[in-house]
């Protein structure tokens, strides 16, 4: 029921969400996240994104088969980016449909605090001067004891 | 085995995968990452911070304690950082 995808190419949010709702008229509710890359201090030049093929998958299907197994979902889209991405791009698309909207919320950011901890992507930035890889926050493992993991 | 070094870690080592023989004394994740820390140089100095390592076998995440056999397919990295 999940749509995954792992993918260098750019994604279409109306297009994703048109998707996600087409010959659907029980849903009542669709939450979507759309993360970016962010350069806050004007100094970054660009953003690579490297991933484990197949595990990256694999973790995303099992986020999302535990998100619908909490919420009555009628459908939910995770789609994330890799390669090298500019700032202003669009890095990953979360989105959740249901017939309310506390769970088409909840199960949103349910999908976003779980993919943020436990799939294989990394992120480095570069300044053109130097290249950094970014360094884990300990607030997105914090983030999943309220989900009760 | 067949082990796979990814992001921060597969530069520090200048490796991205490897075909290595199981050492017979070696049964989990733990024991696997205290032996990879005696082959030396840039493997003694990548995976001496155990706060800073995560480890998939098979492609499913794991813990210190889960074993290990010669098939399986193991992956070191840092903490995700996706999203």
């Amino acid at each position: 029921m999940a749509h995954i995808a792992v993918q260098a190419e750019d994604f279409d949010l109306n297009n994703e969400v048109a998707t996600l709702r087409a010959g659907r008229t029980d849903i009542g509710a669709i939450v979507t996240f759309t993360g970016t890359v962010r350069d806050v201090n004007g100094t970054l030049k660009s953003m690579t994104l490297e991933h484990y093929p197949g595990m990256t998958e694999n973790e995303l299907e099992k986020i999302a088969t535990e998100a619908e197994s909490r919420w009555p979902l009628s459908g939910c889209t995770i789609i994330h980016r890799y390669g090298e991405l500019r700032p202003g791009d669009n890095i990953v698309l979360v989105a959740a449909a249901s017939a309310h909207r506390q769970a088409a919320f909840e199960a949103a950011e349910f999908l976003m605090d779980f993919l943020k901890s436990k799939a294989p992507f990394w992120k480095k930035e570069d300044t053109g001067n130097e290249s950094k890889w970014v360094d884990a926050k300990e607030s997105d493992t914090t983030a999943l004891k309220r989900w009760g993991k | 085995m067949q082990l796979i070094y990814f992001a921060s870690l597969r530069e520090n080592l200048g490796l991205s995968q490897e075909n290595y023989e199981l050492p017979d004394t070696v049964a989990t994740v733990a024991q696997l990452i205290t032996h990879m820390r005696t082959r030396g140089d840039h493997f003694t100095a990548a995976f001496e911070n155990s706060l800073m390592l995560r480890v998939a076998v098979n492609q499913m995440h794991a813990q210190p304690d889960h074993p290990i056999k010669n098939s399986d397919e193991i992956a070191f990295f840092p903490p995700v950082t996706g999203g």
